[in-house]
């Protein structure tokens, strides 16, 4: 499964308060309103100049902070297609698979990566490619369950259609 | 052999297990709060689930309580309407904060506890594998009992030695966090212990694992003791107690040894917890609101030392004074102490149990470079509503003495030793408010 897209880059620690503000957290259901707080209050640039498509690259502990699911929504229903960080926190870490939205842990993505480079990420070998330097970054490849999560877009579609164990 | 951590999830599992194996444990207790209730409501409903499964299935509205919004009112009506139909319970507006409720009421030694909240690993502290997770994990945990963990590899924490008068378990996890980084121990379980933890009030050991999930840790544990037992019995559940220890021979992923005589009252400066400074480079910094409670910091040893320090006193003139206990049982007894009088007097307000300000969505949002001197867990950039403005972390004693200085200031200053080992206010006129 290759993942291909423009690359929007944050710092180290970005915690999750800042993703999605907690003024927003009544918005439960809604979405794509979700979608149109994206790190509104701490860098509202994003909302400005982010795109559908775009890959995440982030520094250490990406996500950290509170479990606020909205955060991991947020994005992906903005149209992030995938997040690369050098390590994530785990509850974010866990929202996003659970969503659907690839998580991948690359060391040294940071010092490889520039904002508004184009990469390609190869989730099945765990290989993220830069166009521009044509570097090959190696990621760590997700465990082969979570790798399923990931493909049938999330636990919920995963559960559904796998195993059949919910319901009724 | 095993560490808390293992020793938890082997007995909830079924088989022996150890660090980086994937289990799948039963869920004893599986909580949400109104800010992570409605979504995982809405994903049980998508998946046609009408009734919950785990043992304990709570509901918490503590967020926004009373709601300040009508979007919010919906929601706790959705939750309301949810947990009654579903079997769950409910916890209503002014019953408390989950962490405080949980540990009060419902986590027991021994047990696994998921939380639609990051601070759920609170519960540790009395022996529960308990943290937090996302609104479509718990979901799943709450509707089918069980949920799935990689078993987590353990940090050692080994404090001993005795606190300096004025320097409280508060200012040991922010050290610790200082130290070792709002990083330090991703994915790992803390496991405190030392004879400083052992002889270390239950109240005070919550605030430890309550804040593991600011260095990352998946759970803050403390072996469940005479101390454990105590706490339960006064609670009316002595029944719900059992003894519960690491094994002497456990592997430890490290163990860092902290001397608690050597630290001194903490700071964390604006805007990530790890940011954390001795109060003598905080000193004098002008405050313009002090706010007392939370899960971390508004139970009633809190309460107790910051109405010390404030009793006969007045908040400095420009400095707002907010005080929140963490449940119902925190106010009434604060009530019945008098400290709620004594709050009053010093010219504070006193909100109803709940989270209050520290999340921005109530209770006292912070105006453009305004600052903020908090006894939560968090100061991250727009955390109190307003990412113009700017939130320190220090334990209630600082916080209750800044407030009647108007800056951050060293409650050393007035907290002295005294008898039998006991602490002791200074009652002189140096530290009177300059009202």
């Amino acid at each position: 499964m290759l993942i291909k897209g423009h690359v929007y880059k944050f710092g180290n620690n970005i915690n999750t308060d800042v993703i999605y503000p907690g003024k927003y957290l009544s918005i439960t259901a809604d979405r794509e309103e979700m979608a149109k707080h994206c790190f509104e209050a701490v860098h509202p640039e994003f909302l400005k100049n982010a795109n559908p498509g775009d890959i995440i690259v982030g520094g250490k502990n990406f996500g950290c902070g509170s479990s606020r699911e909205q955060a991991a929504t947020c994005l992906k229903y903005f149209g992030v297609r995938a997040v690369v960080a050098e390590t994530f926190a785990r509850i974010f870490y866990r929202n996003a698979i659970n969503l659907g939205l690839p998580v991948i842990i690359a060391p040294g993505i940071t010092q490889q990566v520039e904002h508004n480079d184009d990469i390609e990420i190869d989730l099945l070998i765990g290989i993220i490619k830069n166009m521009r330097t044509n570097e090959i970054i190696k990621a760590k490849k997700l465990p082969d369950f979570i790798l399923k999560i990931v493909t049938n877009n999330g636990l919920i579609p995963y559960l559904k259609k796998k195993l059949g164990i919910l319901g009724n | 052999m095993g560490t808390l951590a293992e020793k938890i999830l082997s007995v909830k599992s079924g088989k022996d297990y150890s660090a980086n194996d994937i289990v799948i444990a039963k869920v004893d207790v599986a909580a949400f709060q109104d800010g992570t209730g409605p979504l995982g409501v809405r994903q049980l409903q998508k998946m046609n689930i009408t009734k919950v499964k785990a043992p304990t299935s709570i509901f918490f509205l503590d967020h926004a309580a009373p709601s300040p919004r009508r979007e919010l009112s919906n929601d706790h009506m959705l939750l309301r309407e949810f947990s009654k139909q579903a079997g769950a319970i409910l916890s209503e507006v002014g019953d408390g904060v989950i962490h405080q409720r949980l540990v009060e009421s419902f986590a027991k030694p021994g047990d696994v506890v998921i939380g639609g909240d990051s601070h759920t690993c609170t519960s540790g502290a009395l022996g529960a594998f308990a943290t937090g997770m996302g609104s479509t994990d718990v979901a799943i945990g709450m509707a089918i009992g069980k949920t799935w963990f990689k078993v987590p590899e353990t940090i050692r924490i080994e404090v001993n030695g005795k606190f300096q008068p004025g320097v409280f378990s508060k200012d040991l996890i922010l050290y610790l966090i200082g130290m070792i980084g709002a990083d330090g121990a991703t994915y790992k379980a803390l496991e405190f212990g030392g004879s400083t933890i052992d002889k270390m009030s239950m109240e005070s050991r919550f605030v430890l694992s309550n804040m593991a999930v600011e260095a990352g840790a998946k759970v803050g544990l403390i072996a469940s003791d005479r101390v454990t037992r105590e706490y339960l019995k006064a609670r009316g559940r002595l029944k719900d107690w059992r003894p519960l220890a690491p094994d002497k021979d456990a592997n430890y992923e490290k163990v860092i040894k902290i001397n608690a005589a050597k630290i001194e009252p903490q700071v964390a400066f604006p805007h990530t917890v790890d940011n954390t400074r001795p109060i003598s480079s905080a000193k004098g910094k002008k405050v313009s609101q002090v706010f007392i409670g939370t899960c971390t910091n508004g139970r009633i040893e809190d309460l107790k030392i910051a109405a010390k320090i404030l009793s006969g006193k007045k908040r400095a003139t420009d400095t707002r004074l907010i005080v929140v206990p963490a449940s119902r049982d925190v106010y009434l007894e604060a009530m019945k102490l008098g400290l709620l009088a004594t709050f009053v007097k010093a010219g504070a307000i006193i909100m109803g149990p709940g989270c209050g300000p520290c999340v921005g969505v109530h209770q006292g949002v912070l105006g453009n470079g305004e600052v903020c001197l908090s006894t939560a867990n968090r100061n991250f950039k727009g955390r109190m509503g307003n990412p113009e403005g700017f939130v320190y972390l220090a334990s209630p004693a600082t916080a209750a003495y800044s407030a009647i200085k108007g800056r951050i200031s060293d409650p050393r200053e007035v907290i002295k030793k005294g008898k039998k080992g006991k602490i002791r206010v200074n009652k002189s006129k140096k530290g009177r408010g300059n009202r």
